[in-house]
């Protein structure tokens, strides 16, 4: 029973021989997978490993080994703070404490709604800009309760918050979102749409 | 400022630095240019160990020699892979090129290629890197467009594929064979070495595996010649790096500064503009998570390998981080335990059961419950795991921020035990 659509089953079928070896496929092809379904169930580890036709072996034992990506559903926005020592220096704990306050709920839990799980991640290459945390692809950096508010109250109304995402410039958009109903992309969704163009698309066989 | 030497970060300033226009603009691919016309790959090859670059990773092997142990005469592809897969605590600087500059880094790619007469290359990105993945694919592609990447570069001859790839979140990852392991597709565990990459790495074919400050050191040497780059920097650290500082100073951030020029406590104090709110620092580490702390009294050292190695500590990836008098220490080493143990691979015992294990005792200290004898604990517990008991050296790192705050503030752990944490279990005075 596909569960993937038409479109991702494309995605996923054209990556197999992109790489000198198939397996190479795997990692992409989970992220093109989560991009679409919002997590990794056993159902489509078996889906993308039939597409691949690979092992299904091979989908399992990679995807609880990276932590981008989730066996269950998370909430639409996952929101995590980096953890870290560099973070924690500048306040990182205590950004963790407002927005549990704030949603109402414990780091690793999701809102009633669904709209938010809040989450912490070890380091993510910010350390000069902290506390920082990561909505989807987009790193939030320099974090004030100002800056958070205005980053909750835009994604709880479905809206691109009006703090630029570090490092984004004026032509160079953080782009429209997700697909439509999200403000802002999953993580697996920028790569699916920004890394898929050029993928192996040379025929790197050598 | 004194020591400032921008080389890899000289353009990242400039407005669009990220385009081709703007590269081209500032002479970019023109040390390519060069090298296809002008220099043949051996001596390419000759060049970079003349120049003595070493690697901007973490281990620091001369990058020269790397490439000269990949065979050229096997009937097998030859790959050039680059580690962008960014991520040891306190880390920031492949970021700054990858956002601001990646044609800088496809041009040291492609010489990396041609140097070791590869046709393909790979640049792993850290899967969490949004903003770095748009950025290096979109160079790639204006540089297929342009015709410095694909066939017949630039009329050479020279044919040159350059991948994308991203990874899913995953430390270890950053370690060169792992690397190569997910890049595969598999789980990012290290392989046993030997065999070294440089003879079976990528799909078991020779392959060089740099990190993306290394690549990117590339084109400047071959524009302005191995004499200068060995002329910057002290010996056997030549050229700057990139330091990326973070924590309790005033002004954290990217400096790109030539090695052994400037001391630690130079860079903190004339760079950084000190340590915030007027307050004393009291331990910095000064190359990433894995590299052991020094205390306030051991920043006089200058910022070169061996300088640092004679400190009883090391370079590492030159992620410089401050903490101030606030700091609680076993806090600290509490934060980076947790951090390794929860990123072991967990494919050799010392260093999947002795994170561990270390980080129970250490929240013990930290929550209550510790014994004094504990102490001696932890630090035997440092020496079962490192000193070449495991495949890779995550668990010689993870040793690191444990061993010597054990060594250099026992005094706290004690105090830990008779009084609990003096910071109430939080890790330092900080207001948000």
């Amino acid at each position: 029973m596909a569960k993937l659509s038409p479109e991702t089953q494309e995605r996923i079928r054209y990556l197999k021989d992109r790489f000198p070896r198939r397996r190479s496929a795997v990692l992409p092809a989970l992220h093109y997978a989560q991009a679409e379904l919002g997590c990794l169930e056993d159902d489509t580890l078996a889906e993308v490993a039939a597409l691949l036709e690979v092992p299904v072996r091979m989908t399992t034992e990679v995807v609880g080994f990276y932590t981008m990506f989730d066996r269950l559903p998370t909430g639409r926005y996952k929101l995590e703070v980096c953890r870290n020592l560099s973070c924690k220096l500048m306040g990182a704990k205590k950004v963790v404490e407002y927005i549990e306050g704030k949603l109402g709920v414990r780091c690793g839990e999701t809102t009633e709604d669904g709209k938010f799980t809040l989450l912490e991640a070890e380091c993510l290459g910010a350390c000069g800009y902290a506390p920082m945390m990561m909505v989807g692809p987009y790193f939030y950096e320099f974090l004030t309760r100002e800056k958070v508010d205005s980053i909750l109250d835009a994604l709880s109304r479905d809206e691109m918050p009006p703090v630029a995402p570090a490092g984004y410039l004026e032509k160079d958009g953080a782009g429209s979102g997700g697909n439509g109903k999200q403000a802002v992309p999953s993580a697996s969704t920028e790569i699916r749409d920004h890394l898929a163009i050029r993928l192996g698309a040379k025929g790197d066989k050598a | 400022m004194k020591g400032e030497l921008r080389v890899t970060t000289a353009n990242v300033d400039r407005p669009r630095s990220y385009t081709l226009d703007v590269y081209r603009e500032h002479g970019g691919y023109r040390s390519l240019e060069k090298a296809l016309k002008e220099i043949k790959p051996d001596d390419l090859i000759q060049m970079v160990k003349d120049a003595g670059l070493r690697g901007r990773g973490g281990a620091g092997f001369p990058a020269g020699m790397k490439w000269g142990f990949v065979p050229k005469s096997i009937p097998k592809p030859r790959y050039v892979v680059c580690n962008a897969d960014e991520s040891e605590p306190g880390t920031f600087k492949d970021r700054v090129i990858l956002e601001r500059d990646p044609h800088l880094l496809i041009e040291g790619c492609l010489l990396t290629a041609y140097a070791v007469e590869s046709h393909n290359a790979y640049i792993y990105i850290r899967g969490e890197y949004g903003l770095p993945i748009r950025r290096v694919t979109r160079a790639v592609e204006e540089a297929y467009q342009a015709g410095y990447l694909g066939k017949n570069i630039l009329g050479s001859g020279f044919d040159c594929d350059v991948t994308v790839y991203a990874g899913a979140g995953a430390y270890i990852c950053g370690e060169e064979t792992g690397l190569l392991d997910s890049l595969e597709g598999k789980r990012g565990h290290p392989r046993l070495k030997p065999p070294f990459p440089a003879v079976a790495g990528l799909y078991g074919a020779p392959t060089v595996i740099n990190n993306v400050e290394t690549l990117s050191s590339v084109p400047a040497i071959v524009e302005k010649g191995a004499d200068w780059f060995k002329s910057t920097g002290v010996a056997n650290s030549t050229g700057p790096r990139i330091f990326a500082v973070s924590g309790h100073v005033v002004k954290p951030g990217i400096y790109e500064l030539e090695m052994g020029k400037v001391t630690l406590r130079e860079l903190i104090e004339d760079h950084c503009g000190g340590i915030r709110g007027g307050r004393k620092v009291k331990a910095v580490i000064p190359g990433g998570a894995s590299t052991p702390i020094l205390t306030a009294d051991e920043l006089d050292v200058p910022l070169d390998f061996e300088s640092l190695q004679k400190a009883g500590t090391a370079m590492g990836s030159t992620a410089v981080i401050v903490m101030d008098e606030t700091t609680c220490m076993v806090h600290a080493a509490l934060v980076l335990t947790e951090f390794f143990a929860h990123e072991s691979c967990g494919q050799c015992t010392p260093c999947r059961e002795g994170t561990h294990w270390t980080a129970k005792i250490l929240r013990r200290f930290e929550r209550g419950g510790a014994k004094r004898e504990e102490i001696d604990v932890l630090l035997d517990i440092c020496s079962e795991m490192g000193g070449g008991r495991t495949i890779c050296a995550l668990a010689d790192g993870a040793i690191g921020p444990v061993k010597s705050s054990v060594e250099k503030w026992r005094h706290e752990y004690e105090a830990h035990v008779e009084k609990g944490c003096p910071q109430k279990g939080e890790l330092c005075e900080v207001e948000w």
